[in-house]
């Protein structure tokens, strides 16, 4: 039964490597070619941001004191306020809550490279290290580092005012936002959200994060299922993707309409132990019971690739029976936005009311229609996630 | 006490608090520096200060952790307040609360000690570049540092170690993060998804790339030859903040959970207000419009109207530009009770704990109202004309105050008020 209070999407901000918008993503699903950069970092590919117009978002002087990072989760913000008809509305603008998953920002590479080759040969290292932080480093890229400045820029940029809220942690950061924002919606804490995050696979430091956790894959390009066979590992890509997420009573009012419904967010963590992660899974499945018909249902995953917790998920997902997708062998894996871009997969999915083809050798092809669509979201490393989109 | 607020919504009180600051570890030790005029900044001794504009800062140096880091040091921090906080208020069994964990924790790095080692490990000679430290990442053993430097690394140990419920959220709203996460605790127990929350706001980070990025910010005083002078809320000589370290937790509870169990009330969180601003990214909107709106949106939410206020735990960072914003939106809600109502900052003892502040000083804020004592604001020597607020200047003084509010406002324009009741 429809409830004013239920939780529905309004608008979809989504870029990445398959392009701009959701058609755009849409038409790259249904005719899937990867698009990776192999030579930007040789020995790590990943998938590259595709090109995009930025004036059209953000005013050239605002995108100077932006790096990446920011820029393409300001963009996708952007993308999504209009989409959603809020863009440029400062009434609802000052009352729309933001709730942003956000990493941190660029570095200087190359300042760091110079600290890096000169303070070994320093005679008094420590003062050389103060000296060049001193002089090297630009005072405004630290505005640009900040993990709650992506919500800061969004805020300067486009005017989303009401509130404005961070979560960091990787995957679960995501997971927990899209949870909080509906939660708040369900019990009446808030009407409008802007809910999102962005990524930047592009950048040397967090190639390096991830392999100095030996995570990352480093063979030609192969889906998220496939590369378990060969060891696994993540293919980073960049992305930005936010939701307008809003009451259906709020949505009606102002005649916006519905892609489709977020009927339920949970999100959990364990320490991984054997089973762990299936068992918060399963819990989390068991309370969805009788809420959809398992013959329209399938599965957006956010499996990450990383060995351990893609090959638990995939024995999940192979009990359960339905046809999975895993959105990193699409677009790559994005960490923090991750969970909100495989929601809006399965916004686009179940408001065409088809699945895309499969990604993958393991996924099988759905050729009945689609109503419901289960976006698991476990983390690479902790936390473990699951939603129910559905049809508004 | 009813069990439900003016708007029929579960009464959130603090069952428990544990603070950690420059002053000491607990709240007792810190409690009585704080009202006692007891500066903890002091020059920096962690790493060697040659050339910096800012030489002192509240570091926490009492706390030993193996392989310093911003994390390591701020999860500490956190275990320790947290601690304290659930023996105050007796809740769960050990490694077993029974609630979800909100985190204010400050954005996490890789940091120059970990880079310079896996520069050493790269065997480069000449120069270094990201190349070869890619390269060093995939030979040898880091992943240590893979998981020290997760984002979700803090909360995930802590909700381990303490036995917490669900996903743990990790919060940042700058200098707001604090009041971020007691609000989140407050919604969620609001909601009725939970009787009970912990929360915790810790920040470690005091660095040397850390200090610079704020010193490039023109952001800190340089008062360096009297650290325990520098941070002056208020005063007209005041010339910026000061970098400190510190953490705060808080076991909230629904009112009726906690007077089930017989748990004795510290005080109670009467409301949240929050509002962003999209001026400038470290600048608030000159009309102040933001501060104020949040100073309301906090009062509304208690259900409370100015005059029932009686204290003003103050953002006060000793800034010039935030204590004149701070008192623009002060004298703008309350009117002209503004320049009688007493508003004091807690930093200019303690510095600027960032991440921290909102819930250390909202902890503070509930100690002044259980206590019948406002803390002051020391170093109050040169009265600022144009901000001439009752800052209880120099000497704490007893008062007894019903409900007051505390005020966070960060970078990038995210605001936090918190309005706090005395207990029964």
């Amino acid at each position: 039964m429809p409830h004013d209070r239920d939780a529905v999407i309004t608008g979809i901000g989504l870029i990445s490597c398959l392009g701009e918008g959701v058609d755009a993503h849409w038409s790259a699903l249904n005719n899937f070619a990867p698009v990776t950069d192999d030579t930007s970092f040789p020995g790590f590919p990943l998938h590259p941001m595709a090109e995009l117009a930025l004036d059209k978002h953000i005013s050239k002087r605002e995108q100077r004191q932006m790096e990446p990072w920011q820029r393409f989760g300001t963009y996708a913000a952007g993308a999504a306020l209009e989409a959603a008809g809020v863009k440029g509305n400062t009434d609802l603008l000052s009352q729309m809550h933001m709730i942003v998953a956000a990493g941190g920002g660029e570095r200087d590479y190359a300042a760091d490279a110079a600290i890096l080759s000169g303070l070994p040969k320093a005679a008094d290292p420590d003062a050389y290290l103060n000296e060049h932080l001193l002089s090297d480093l630009r005072p405004t890229l630290f505005l640009a580092q900040l993990s709650n400045l992506l919500a800061g820029n969004i805020s300067l940029v486009h005017g989303v005012v009401g509130s404005s809220r961070t979560f960091m942690g990787e995957e679960a950061s995501g997971a927990d936002a899209v949870r909080i924002a509906c939660a708040r919606i369900g019990a009446g804490q808030g009407d409008l959200f802007l809910v999102g995050g962005s990524y930047n696979a592009q950048r040397p430091d967090v190639l390096l994060h991830y392999e100095m956790g030996r995570l990352l894959w480093k063979q030609p390009f192969a889906g998220v299922w496939d590369r378990q066979a060969a060891g696994g590992g993540m293919l980073l890509g960049s992305l930005g993707c936010f939701l307008v997420v809003e009451s259906r009573a709020h949505a009606a009012a102002r005649g916006a309409t519905a892609l489709a419904r977020i009927a339920s967010v949970a999100s959990d963590r364990c320490r991984r132990g054997p089973g762990e992660a299936t068992a918060n899974a399963r819990k989390q499945l068991a309370a969805l019971d009788g809420t959809y018909d398992a013959a329209s249902a399938a599965v957006i995953s956010g499996a990450s690739g990383a060995p351990a917790a893609t090959a638990e998920e995939k024995e999940f997902l192979t009990d359960l029976g339905l046809p999975a997708r895993a959105g990193a062998s699409a677009f790559g894996h994005s960490l923090e936005p991750a969970f909100i871009a495989n929601i809006a997969l399965a916004a686009m999915a179940v408001s065409h009311g088809t699945l895309f083809p499969p990604l993958d050798s393991a996924e099988k092809p759905m050729n009945t229609p689609l109503r419901d669509a289960l976006v698991t979201g476990w983390g690479h490393w902790r936390g473990e996630a699951l939603a129910h989109v559905t049809t508004p | 006490m009813q069990d439900t607020d003016h708007l029929g919504r579960p009464v959130v009180v603090v069952t428990g608090t544990g603070i950690v600051t420059s002053l000491g570890q607990g709240k007792d030790a810190n409690w009585a520096a704080l009202t006692s005029g007891k500066s903890g900044i002091h020059r920096i001794t962690r790493f060697p200060v040659a050339g910096m504009k800012t030489t002192m800062a509240g570091t926490i140096d009492f706390v030993d952790v193996p392989e310093l880091s911003a994390p390591a040091l701020s999860e500490r921090l956190a275990e320790l307040v947290i601690g304290e906080a659930i023996a105050e208020s007796a809740i769960g069994a050990p490694g077993d609360f029974p609630g979800p964990l909100f985190l204010a924790l400050p954005p996490v790095e890789m940091e120059w000690t970990q880079r310079l080692a896996l520069a050493a490990d790269s065997g480069a000679n000449e120069t270094v570049t990201y190349d070869d430290l890619l390269r060093a990442a995939g030979s040898g053993d880091h992943r240590r540092y893979y998981e020290r430097f997760l984002f979700a690394s803090v909360g995930e140990n802590l909700a381990a170690r303490f036995g917490t419920k669900g996903s743990p959220i990790a919060t940042s709203t700058a200098c707001a993060s604090g009041g971020t996460a007691i609000q989140l605790g407050v919604e969620a127990i609001r909601r009725g998804e939970t009787e009970t929350a912990l929360v915790v706001g810790t920040d470690a980070s005091v660095n040397p790339e850390s200090l610079i990025r704020f010193s490039l910010l023109s952001a800190l005083s340089t008062r360096n030859d009297t650290p325990e002078k520098a941070s002056r809320p208020f005063s007209k000589d005041r010339d910026g903040f000061i970098m400190s370290e510190g953490a705060g937790a808080l076991v909230l509870e629904s009112l009726a959970h906690a007077r089930a169990r017989g748990a004795t009330i510290v005080g109670v969180v009467e409301g949240c207000g929050e509002a962003a601003d999209g001026f400038h990214r470290t600048r608030s909107s000159p009309d102040g419009k933001p501060i104020i709106a949040c100073m309301r949106n906090a009062l509304e939410d208690a259900g409370l109207s100015p005059d029932q206020i009686g204290y003003i735990n103050a953002h006060g960072t000793s800034t010039p530009e935030n204590d004149r914003m701070e008192w623009t939106g002060v004298s703008a809600v309350f009117g002209e009770r503004a320049s009688s109502i007493p508003i004091s900052s807690n930093k200019s003892m303690i510095g600027h704990t960032l991440t921290a502040a909102g819930a250390i000083e909202a902890i503070f804020t509930l100690l002044t109202l259980r206590h019948g004592l406002l803390p002051p604001t020391i170093n109050y020597d040169t009265p600022d004309p144009a901000v001439p607020v009752d800052c209880v200047p120099n000497v704490a003084r007893p008062a007894k105050v019903s409900h007051a509010i505390s005020n966070s406002f960060g970078f990038g324009g995210q605001n936090v008020c918190v309005v706090i009741g005395a207990a029964g």
